[in-house]
């Protein structure tokens, strides 16, 4: 199409999808992320090309399994204390339309954008196609690790994908990678036309000793000999290198070393970077929110933020919507901690669940598992989760209740329980059901931890949210 | 009498839940006093049958498959198709269902040759043909008496597995996809060898079929015993809560 019709529909893509916003808010329906961008598509289809050329600090994108709404919301968090305005994407709408709606949503009328820079979380399948409409100058990959296979078979395949689209960054632009991630890190190899960024953790003490029974990829992405680990983080991420042919864990350039965790407290360490080190501590819990910290200071880094903004940025963060989130539920606490996939449970259950490591303080738990296309079809992950850990003497107090399950698939999350030798507390597949009860099960004053997957989530959320404790989530920000 | 339980390539073929599998045996023998120990049998290491064994053979990705086909084309494949002949029990996942064919074509249409054990080949999915995913209820002959008994499971794989004549389907599917979505069998089933694309966890919700293999094994060493019946409440809450949501409506 000639550009100067292209900038003639401009406009009234804008408003069409501003009329769609109206639209489903007033209706109610799912907030009204993505339908704009539909109907701004439509209208104009070239409309996130011409509108991502107008950002003068062009865009950034996230991808991977985990962490990618934590991460986008950490560099969203350092670039506001660097004083620059960033448009983003809001959870849940990390596709082409997603992006498409936050961009359209953030121009005036004529196109123009209010904010300097683009910063979007991207679904792993949809990078090639952002990356070739959005301008973007850094790409980050995060990790990737075992998450709804149903949805896109194979990890390495995934790994392609993402790959593909490195030509679209400029000569000036980045990728950054996490180091610690055999297949991710592999993926430098090919990005030549700009400059490869990876970001790593180097903490002895936190070796596992063993690979998870999750881990996905740990053989050679080259070779395929299995790798030698040094050391073992979490799933296949750690300390590696190939016996057979070249390929090793790459050097850092975004360093964290000399870890203290302080349970859900949060963790202090010392990030290393090109510029400068700074201890520093974050308020999110876990080994996963040091690498998403890392991430997200390697991402600004390259994006030309100095340290100090960037280190102010991590410690002055929260958490991020439904990832982590404390809601007061009368005289109750509810503590809401997402899970997507054996890594993260694994996660959550050392840092919360288990007191071995001393600083695990729930005795109240409500898991609630179910299988619609967003939490994963198959639930036989479930039985990679490591739960004998909670079965070890010492693990659990002995004052605390046994864990209630729910879900669609609560019975198979039962079975699992039973399995791991651990007694089981109430099996109520219905969530708002489930929710009632275990609330009524909290001695006041004490606090419920909630282990929801994605759509158990939304529907334990809803329910809390008629209960009068938190409010739809379209409206946080 | 100590059952070893052989978790074939259990360092890399440990994808959709393959360790249920592993658990349920191990912990059901437990709770009968039955000694299980589990032995991860990886690539370059030779099998070690110990008289009273359960060979896992689980399900992987499309690129492991190749490695596992050279390590199985020496002695270790000779070994595994002994023991199959002379009766042991072997279980094969998606993956390892597929090796015990005449041959596995890949996408690109190179055809890795199996253990030739079962009289059946895996053939690449067409250009627009879907990956066959999601529940399966399927009805299995019991083979103590001639009943029929119910299993479910999840299955994923982009394979049509065919079976040849002389192949006797495990079972037939009342709901999903099955061998190949068309002629309404799922996996195959040869002497005490079992292959099936119900993976991961298809044991500990079909508890029978674990002490079926138990028992098999068992009398493969020479001992008859019968097994005690566990309290299976909550496997069978699991069952039906799944079987009730996949089973078509009349
Ligand atoms: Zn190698």
């Amino acid at each position: 199409m000639n550009p100067l019709l292209e900038n003639l529909r401009l406009p009234a893509a804008i408003l069409a999808a501003r009329a769609a916003q109206f639209a489903s808010r007033a209706l109610g329906r799912g907030g009204g992320s993505t339908m704009p961008g539909v109907v701004a598509r439509r209208v104009a289809p070239a409309v996130l090309k011409q509108l991502s050329r107008r950002l003068p600090r062009s865009s950034v994108a996230l991808t991977g399994t985990n962490g990618k709404t934590t991460t986008t919301r950490m560099v969203g968090g350092i670039l506001r204390i660097a004083g620059v305005r960033a448009v983003n994407n809001s959870t849940g709408a990390n596709l082409v339309t997603g992006v498409t709606a936050a961009l359209v949503s953030d121009a005036d009328l004529s196109g123009r954008p209010a904010s300097e820079i683009g910063l979007f979380e991207v679904d792993e399948a949809s990078v090639p196609k952002v990356a070739a409409e959005a301008d973007l100058k850094i790409l980050a990959v995060l990790n990737l690790f075992r998450d709804q296979l149903d949805r896109y078979g194979e990890l390495a395949y995934t790994g392609k994908v993402i790959a593909s689209a490195f030509g679209d960054l400029p000569s000036d632009g980045a990728v950054v990678l996490n180091a610690d991630d055999p297949l991710v890190a592999s993926l430098g190899t090919q990005a030549s036309g700009s400059r490869t960024v990876f970001f790593g953790v180097d903490e002895p003490e936190l070796d596992t000793g063993t690979l998870q029974h999750v881990a996905d990829s740990k053989n050679c992405p080259f070779c395929g000999t299995a790798l030698v680990y040094d050391t073992v983080y979490l799933g296949h991420v750690g300390i590696y290198d190939c016996p057979k042919c070249s390929f090793g864990r790459p050097e850092p350039g975004y360093r964290a070393s000399g870890l203290a965790m302080d349970g859900p407290r949060g963790t202090s360490f010392r990030l290393e970077t090109p510029t400068g080190s700074r201890e520093l501590k974050i308020e999110l819990p876990g080994l996963y929110n040091v690498y998403n910290a890392l991430a997200a200071a390697a991402v600004a880094g390259e994006a030309g933020v100095g340290l100090d903004d960037i280190v102010r940025g991590l410690e002055e963060f929260g958490g991020a919507f439904g990832r982590v989130e404390r809601i007061q539920a009368g005289n109750r606490e509810a503590f809401l901690l997402l899970i997507k996939n054996p890594v993260g449970f694994n996660e959550i259950l050392r840092t919360f669940v288990s007191s071995s490591g001393g600083t695990g303080e729930a005795d109240n738990v409500l898991i609630a598992i179910n299988d619609n296309d967003a939490d994963g079809r198959d639930v036989s992950w479930l039985w990679d989760v490591d739960f004998e850990m909670l079965a070890e003497k010492g693990a659990r107090s002995e004052a605390a209740p046994p864990i209630m399950v729910s879900g669609v698939r609560a019975e198979d999350m039962a079975v699992r329980l039973k399995y791991a030798e651990l007694p089981v507390g109430s099996v109520i597949p219905d969530r708002a059901e489930a929710l009632r009860s275990a609330l009524e099960a909290t001695p006041p004053g004490e606090t419920l931890y909630i282990l929801p997957t994605y759509t158990a989530m939304l529907d334990i959320r809803k329910k809390l949210s008629d209960l009068g404790h938190t409010h739809p989530f379209w409206e946080e920000r | 009498m100590k059952l070893t339980i052989h978790h074939l390539y259990a360092d890399m073929m440990n994808m959709y839940g393959d360790r249920g599998n592993v658990i349920s045996l191990e912990k059901r023998c437990e709770w009968r006093g039955i000694d299980a120990e589990v032995l991860d049998v990886n690539i370059g290491e030779s099998l070690r049958p110990t008289g009273c064994d359960i060979f896992l053979f689980g399900g992987g990705q499309d690129q492991e498959q190749t490695l596992l086909v050279e390590d199985l084309s020496g002695p270790k494949g000779r070994e595994l198709v002994s023991i199959i002949e002379d009766g042991g029990v072997v279980l094969g996942v998606c993956g390892g269902y597929q090796l015990m064919g005449h041959y596995y074509e890949t996408p690109e249409g190179e055809r890795l040759p199996g253990l030739g054990v079962m009289d059946l080949h895996t053939e690449p999915r067409k250009p627009g043909e879907e990956r066959l995913i999601g529940n399966v209820l399927v009805r299995v002959p019991d083979p103590v008496g001639d009943s029929l008994r119910e299993v479910v499971g999840f299955e994923n794989h982009g394979g049509r597995t065919m079976l040849g004549e002389r192949a006797e389907p495990l079972g037939r599917v009342v709901a999903g996809h099955g061998n190949n979505g068309r002629d309404g069998t799922e996996g195959a089933r040869y002497k005490n060898a079992y292959g099936t694309y119900l993976h991961g966890s298809l044991l500990p919700k079909n508890p029978w079929l674990t002490d079926q293999l138990v028992q098999a094994a068992l009398r493969h060493a020479g001992e008859e015993r019968e097994l005690e019946p566990l309290d299976d409440g909550a496997e069978e809450e699991a069952f039906r809560s799944v079987a009730g949501r996949v089973r078509p409506r009349r």
